[in-house]
């Protein structure tokens, strides 16, 4: 056998158990969520019947469904954009200005993300209380009644509660990922800028913000991800999808419908929809926010 | 070039074959239709009990093990008791391995029994309560109480043919502090008008009449109320989703009554009723902020540690009437225990559901504060179990069982959702009584052609 035979071999060899575990957890799972989709099936007897794309018609009739994908939808964008502009500010102010402390605050920021995803539910319980809790409580003590709500309670509100939640969670992740973006940044020209008499808003928006864009893309795909994500568990977690399912998210409505409701067939369509959705937001993002990648 | 290809028809290779595989066990599991082995009662049998760990905790089962294999020493009694134990054993039922008996109720969020239900998964039980139960000699029909294998909740095909097991029975009602309403000098209310002024008399004093933990709780109300309104007869209909059932005066009295309960409810009641904060709503009775709500036996262990008002005492009633004199009712809640079709070992298995029912089973049971539906067991109980389990002799209440027919799945459709679930935005105002009928109505009869 040549040198080139057994070098392939052993090439094959290394990369076969990556490639068998990939196969069998990721690729085989997902094309069984597309062939399940078809199926009008409960989940555990043998009578599954096939309905091709019965399901699916079905889903695009199904208001609920519709009321949880907006629901998603809306959480999607407010997380992204509250998060995305938190935490470029607070990123900037911590790398830019020599604010005291401010590794602390950096740590400070951070906590929330190493927290479970019950444990936050259980504190924005206690801020949203209607009774006894910090937010109610701040607007009485600065006779602002009028502002007192039913966070958890009102219909009208309960989904900006939870992308509450979520935004407080996610900003100190993101920051120190645009954080460690802008330390790289080359402190010369932020001096060559002030020379030229730019103030700190010029070049935050001339300098800092087109050298970590490539940076802010990565982060716009995570934010789809990790909200599609995280909004179902917090979801179960704090409201049960309630009052009257208006914090259903898609992700929600789907294990509904797969087990408590028995169809697990159609949990499966929604499934797939959720799956090309989120790719092609993602896949969309990242090519309406394509620019030249500056080299510096 | 080479390289690259030669990876490319490895990773399609390694790719058909995890295909391939997955194919064949799909296969294996068609073909694996479930057999009867008729195995005789000497043979040594494994018995495969599964159980939901609940507020009664697991130990009940060990003993249970442990007394009914000295009474059938052929017998291994092998325990899955687990507090998720829908999520430990779905991967073992997907892959055709059921456990022979199962103790696991219907209407919980995973809906296992429900969907088993559903596609036809249980078998037929009827037989069992002719059967003597295991180590005495009576039946099991002698000994268990009235009504409780007549339900849909039993039967759940509505054909009479009996599927699943009553066990572990918690009469539910209006729950109130005693103290309180003696302090005050007022009456509990008998009928909905005298529940109202009563109502009106608690706000002057700051108090809301009404509470509920989670929408779902309205499960043992509205029955009680349904049954109040039309009697069985009406229930049964509306629960076998017959035409036009919810657009009845019967039905829209109920509705009714429970959309009026909104102007009585504790304002952050909605607030609080999800999973996480539900016990506030609770704490509220405890705490002498609103009067009554919806429960069952299980609240008082479930708060036992909370903090409450002084002199707090439980109290419990079954649902108002509609008039004076008229029937009220309390809904029993019940377990259910039930074999899969696919089971092993039916015969073991229907052996070990009489012996649920004997002398000695209902003692280990009760010990652990579980309750069999047999004769003469109230008089075993003692303190706050009693005066809970005797709503039906003393307070003169009348049983209501069952809940909704089973039918086919139905993709996006939902009894518990359109008429529980919807609660929550009745009771803060957001959805009209109108909108909320005709959707119960709609979802009805979406459910009808899809009755097994």
């Amino acid at each position: 056998m040549n040198k080139k035979g057994s070098r392939n071999i052993f090439i094959t060899v290394c990369v076969a158990p990556a490639l068998i575990l990939l196969a069998t957890f990721m690729i085989t799972p997902t094309i069984e969520v597309f062939r399940m989709s078809m199926y009008r099936w409960g989940g555990f007897s043998n009578t599954r019947e096939f309905v091709g794309l019965e399901n699916f018609k079905v889903l695009w009739n199904d208001m609920d469904f519709i009321q949880s994908f907006q629901n998603s939808i809306l959480l999607i964008v407010l997380v992204a954009i509250i998060t995305l502009i938190f935490a470029v500010f607070f990123a900037a102010v911590l790398t830019k200005e020599q604010v005291k402390g401010g590794n602390f605050f950096r740590i400070i920021f951070y906590i929330p993300n190493i927290l479970s995803i019950v444990v936050i539910a259980g504190i924005f319980s206690a801020i949203y209380d209607p009774k006894s809790g910090l937010l109610n409580s701040i607007f009485g003590v600065l006779s602002l009644d009028s502002f007192e709500q039913l966070w958890l309670g009102d219909q009208e509100i309960v989904i900006y509660s939870i992308a509450g939640a979520l935004v407080w969670q996610a900003i100190g992740y993101y920051m120190v990922m645009y954080m460690s973006g802008m330390a790289s940044i080359p402190a010369s020209y932020y001096e060559a800028a002030s020379l030229e008499g730019a103030n700190g808003i010029t070049q935050f928006f001339s300098i800092t913000l087109p050298l970590i864009w490539n940076n802010i893309r990565t982060t716009l795909t995570f934010f789809i991800i990790s909200t599609i994500n995280l909004s179902f568990l917090l979801v179960k977690a704090m409201t049960g999808g309630g009052p009257n399912g208006s914090t259903e998210v898609f992700l929600s409505y789907m294990y509904d419908q797969a087990y408590t409701n028995s169809t697990f067939g159609y949990g499966m369509a929604i499934g797939v929809v959720v799956f090309t959705f989120s790719f092609a937001l993602a896949a969309i993002v990242s090519r309406i926010t394509k620019r030249d990648v500056l080299e510096y | 070039m080479k390289l690259k290809n030669f990876l490319l028809t490895i990773g399609l290779i390694v790719f058909s074959l995890v295909l391939a595989a997955c194919g064949n066990t799909d296969d294996n599991e068609e073909a694996e239709t479930p057999t009867d082995n008729g195995e005789t009662e000497t043979e040594e049998v494994t018995l495969k009990v599964a159980a939901l760990e609940s507020a009664y905790g697991a130990e009940m089962w060990e003993k249970i093990k442990e007394a009914y294999e000295e009474l059938n020493e052929n017998v291994t009694v092998e325990l899955t008791v687990e507090k998720n134990l829908e999520e430990v054993v779905r991967p073992n039922l997907q892959a055709g391995e059921y456990p022979d008996v199962f103790l696991l109720a219907t209407g919980r969020e995973e809906g296992l029994t429900d969907t088993l239900i559903k596609e036809n998964g249980l078998e037929e039980i009827t037989d069992v309560f002719g059967m003597t139960v295991a180590g005495e000699d009576v039946t099991v029909e002698e000994k268990l109480l009235d009504g409780f294998t007549d339900t849909l909740a039993t039967n759940p095909y509505a054909d009479g043919k009996t599927y699943l097991a009553p066990m572990f029975y918690s009469p539910t009602g209006l729950f109130y502090d005693a103290n309180l309403l003696e302090e005050k000098g007022w009456d509990t209310p008998a009928t909905w008008d005298e529940m109202f002024a009563l109502g009106d008399k608690a706000k002057d004093e700051d108090i809301s009449l009404f509470t509920y933990p989670v929408a779902g709780y309205f499960d043992s109300l509205i029955p009680s109320l349904m049954y109040a309104a039309g009697g069985p007869d009406f229930y049964n209909s509306a629960m076998t989703y017959e035409d036009g059932i919810w657009e009845t005066e019967e039905a829209k009295q109920v509705l009714k009554t429970i959309a009026n309960l909104g102007d009585y409810t504790h304002p952050n009641t909605v607030a609080n009723a999800n999973p996480n904060d539900f016990t506030k709503n609770q704490q509220m009775i405890l705490d002498n902020e609103a009067l009554f709500m919806p429960n069952g036996t299980w609240v008082v262990g479930e708060m036992s540690e909370a903090p409450r008002a002084e002199g707090f005492d439980w109290g419990m009633m079954p649902a108002p009437a509609f008039s004076e004199g008229g029937d009220r009712y309390a809904f029993t809640f019940f377990e259910q225990m039930w074999i899969p079709k696919a089971a092993e070992n039916k015969d073991a298995a229907k052996e070990f559901l009489t012996f649920m029912y004997s002398d000695k089973a209902a003692s280990i049971f009760l010990e652990a504060g579980a309750v069999q539906p047999i004769n003469g067991i109230t008089d075993q109980l003692e303190g706050n179990k009693k005066l809970f389990y005797s709503i039906y002799d003393e307070q003169g209440a009348l049983p209501a069982m069952g809940g909704f027919a089973s039918t086919e799945p139905v993709p996006g459709v939902n009894m518990h959702d359109s008429l529980y679930k919807s609660i929550d935005g009745v009771i803060s105002g957001q959805v009209s009584l109108e909108e909320w009928q005709s959707n119960i109505e709609e979802t009805s009869d979406k459910l009808r052609d899809a009755m097994n």
